[in-house]
């Protein structure tokens, strides 16, 4: 069983929701990333993810493009991301962690190299946000032959053929895009967010993620009534420029948001499902 | 020479490609994130339904002749081949173009499908502003509102079209974002189209991004290469020797060579931006110094470090200057059935006076780049050889680059 299903399983078992936070590795210095992810962790988070900067990240917002840029100008690659999970990994062997990125600097790496180099760091899936099914296969394939599950994007527009093609391929879980637009979007509605996750559990019985646009303990609490797993980025890193030059103190405030959703989303009662 | 190599699938048949996901070899695809999937493929039936449609095709081509100004002509620069003393060098005059380049004869074509579409809302990247002016030049048109997206280095830079734009009702909006230029204007553009999908059609400029772009914006702008095929036969009685075409993401050169692929006996040059000389890193040739990646929505040949990050490129032609390049170009390189070679700013900038004094046109700095390697290539072609330069542009707009360049303020 990976990391990532045992993960959800426990959970399951449980009764309770995963709450997933979103950083960007090396933002804003390489020194930073892997204490904070361990913090996180202490706040309430189940599972994590760490993005690898780009250059060009066409999906995000401006706030984790700024994150992106940050981190680049620490000169922060693909091999420095895999060595801060290898970091982390010393401390925490449960928590699985996924990496969020663009497809070219695995390109560059190499699928089966990047591959293999991963899963040594303690990798546990990867999300190509630029990799749809159509392209991805081969990358997808590199990874279930050393045990890291690609996980895929579903949008409000993805239709019922492609929700089918795309829950065939992907494990771990399915990460569900709240809205159409990028990341640290403003609006979302519930009722289609929820209409949309009934579609898919209709053909999967991977656990779902809700992403972008998830920014108060409120929303997260809500969210997590309909999906399994809620995850928060925009909303998280936006408090690294509240505190440009206070590093600690933007951990502080990171964790304690995520803090503040973890006791709303434990607090709301998990079978209130009304949409 | 390189045409003995070209692919046997390209030896008679019109080039089969790209295949049903958008590749053309390795290169080109899908690379987006899932929510622009089902856009793409909304905008991939409706261009297949209407590229068959002889209605829409009907429309596209008097819009061409009656509003842009086509056919444009082919010109024999007598002057300027008998001075070079080898091949004779014919122009294709798409500077003579409404708007004064080739993007209008894209943006002709995707503006009609919009609205065909339902779509109410253009958005548009644009480098040195010509495919931005050219897309507002549609939109005011055909009554839709105009977003352009332009980096803020290069709205500087360009501050003439900026003006134009908003004269003709487009909001030009600047992009902070990454190293402020063309490519980060594309990122935006993106992003808005993926919040705004439902009424808004993103022209892109070039044949790059992702299926069908690369295809659709091809066949676009393969009416030059069918005018130039047409014209050339009449006046010679026969197919050009050569035909060269500045490369930047490709669409006048592959509008160009497009309808000649068969032919095997035309030899086909694209002409990348050397910048200051590949040797120091800045310039704008990933075909000639780049390596495969995925960027903007297709896999192709780029300008990247060892990271996988895109790096910042040079030229001092703005339309050029951009970190990657049309898929099927890198497939045409990579198949041998066209070659591609670079030329630097200062090769670029004698090309540009040398045409003006010597035939009166003041060509774009990126048309001036294949100039100046049709000045190489004349020669080498020797008498009684023909070759085809696209005059993709004309200059007006670089008239203040140029004198810059040169010390002189206006």
């Amino acid at each position: 069983m990976s990391r990532i299903e045992n993960r959800f399983s426990i959970l399951r078992q449980a009764g309770r929701k995963a709450l997933i936070p979103f950083i960007t590795a090396g933002d804003p210095t390489p020194e930073v990333t892997v204490p904070l992810l361990h913090e996180l962790v202490a706040a309430g988070a189940d599972l994590l993810e760490l993005g690898v900067p780009f250059s060009d990240p066409m999906a995000d917002g401006p706030v984790i493009q700024r994150a992106s840029e940050r981190a680049l100008a620490h000169g922060v690659s693909l091999h420095d991301v895999l060595d801060m999970v290898t970091a982390f990994r010393a401390s925490d062997a449960d928590t699985p962690v996924i990496l969020m990125g663009y497809l070219n600097p695995i390109e560059v790496f190499g699928y089966q190299v990047f591959a293999s180099a991963a899963a040594a760091a303690g990798v546990d899936g990867i999300l190509t946000v630029d990799a749809p099914p159509e392209e991805a296969a081969p990358l997808a394939e590199a990874l279930h032959g050393v045990g890291i599950d690609p996980i895929f994007l579903l949008a409000p527009t993805s239709g019922p053929e492609r929700i089918e093609r795309i829950c065939a391929l992907a494990s771990g879980f399915v990460y569900y895009v709240s809205t159409k637009g990028v990341t640290g979007a403003a609006s979302l509605d519930l009722a289609e967010i929820a209409a949309k996750l009934d579609q898919i559990r209709a053909v999967t019985r991977l656990p779902l993620g809700v992403g972008f646009g998830i920014s108060d303990a409120e929303r997260a609490a809500t969210l997590a009534q309909v999906a399994d797993a809620v995850i928060v980025g925009s909303a998280l890193v936006r408090q690294i420029e509240v505190y440009p030059d206070d590093p600690r103190a933007a951990m502080a405030a990171m964790t304690e948001l995520l803090g503040s959703m973890r006791t709303a989303i434990d607090a709301a009662a998990p079978q209130a499902v009304e949409a | 020479m390189a045409i003995e190599s070209a692919a046997p699938n390209m030896a008679s048949e019109p080039a089969p490609l790209p295949d049903a996901n958008g590749h053309f070899g390795p290169y080109g695809g899908m690379f987006v994130a899932e929510t622009l999937m089902g856009p793409l493929a909304e905008l991939r039936a409706a261009y297949e339904h209407f590229v068959s449609d002889p209605e829409f095709q009907a429309e596209f081509d008097t819009d061409l002749a009656d509003y842009v100004g086509r056919p444009s002509p082919l010109y024999l620069a007598e002057r300027w081949s008998r001075e070079l003393g080898g091949a004779r060098i014919y122009l294709k005059r798409e500077d003579l173009n409404h708007t004064g380049a080739h993007k209008i004869n894209n943006t002709i074509g995707q503006a009609l499908l919009a609205k065909r579409m339902g779509k109410t809302r253009i958005i548009a990247e644009t480098g040195a502003g010509q495919h931005g002016v050219a897309s507002a030049t549609v939109a005011a048109r055909l009554g839709l509102e105009c977003v352009v997206y332009m980096g803020a280095e290069d709205i500087e830079r360009q501050k003439q079209n900026v003006y134009r734009m908003q004269l003709l009702g487009a909001r030009v909006v600047s992009v902070e974002s990454g190293s402020k230029t063309l490519k980060d204007a594309l990122n935006e553009a993106m992003r808005d189209w993926v919040t705004n999908v439902d009424d808004t059609f993103y022209i892109i400029g070039t044949v790059a991004g992702p299926h069908p772009y690369p295809a659709m914006v091809r066949d676009f702008q393969t009416v030059i290469g069918r005018e130039t095929r047409r014209q050339f036969l009449e006046r010679e009685g026969r197919l050009p020797d050569a035909l060269v075409a500045c490369v930047g993401g490709g669409s006048n050169a592959i509008g160009l060579f497009h309808p000649f692929l068969a032919d095997t006996s035309v030899e086909l040059h694209g002409v990348e931006a050397a910048g200051d000389g590949l040797d120091t890193g800045r310039h704008a040739a990933p075909l000639c110094a780049g390596r495969p990646g995925v960027l903007h929505g297709n896999r192709t040949y780029l300008m990247e470090d060892d990271d996988g990050q895109i790096i910042a490129t040079h030229s001092i032609s703005a339309g050029l200057d951009y970190p990657g390049v049309g898929p099927e170009h890198a497939w045409l390189k990579d198949s041998g059935r066209a070659t591609y070679v670079a030329v630097d700013d200062s090769q670029a900038l004698a090309a540009f006076h040398t045409l003006t004094r010597t035939e009166g046109i003041i060509p774009a700095l990126e048309s001036s780049h294949a100039l100046a390697y049709a000045a190489e290539l004349a020669p080498r072609l020797g008498s009684g050889k023909a070759l085809v330069v696209n005059l993709s542009g004309r200059g007006d707009k670089d008239i203040h680059t140029v004198a810059t360049h040169e010390g002189m303020a206006l």
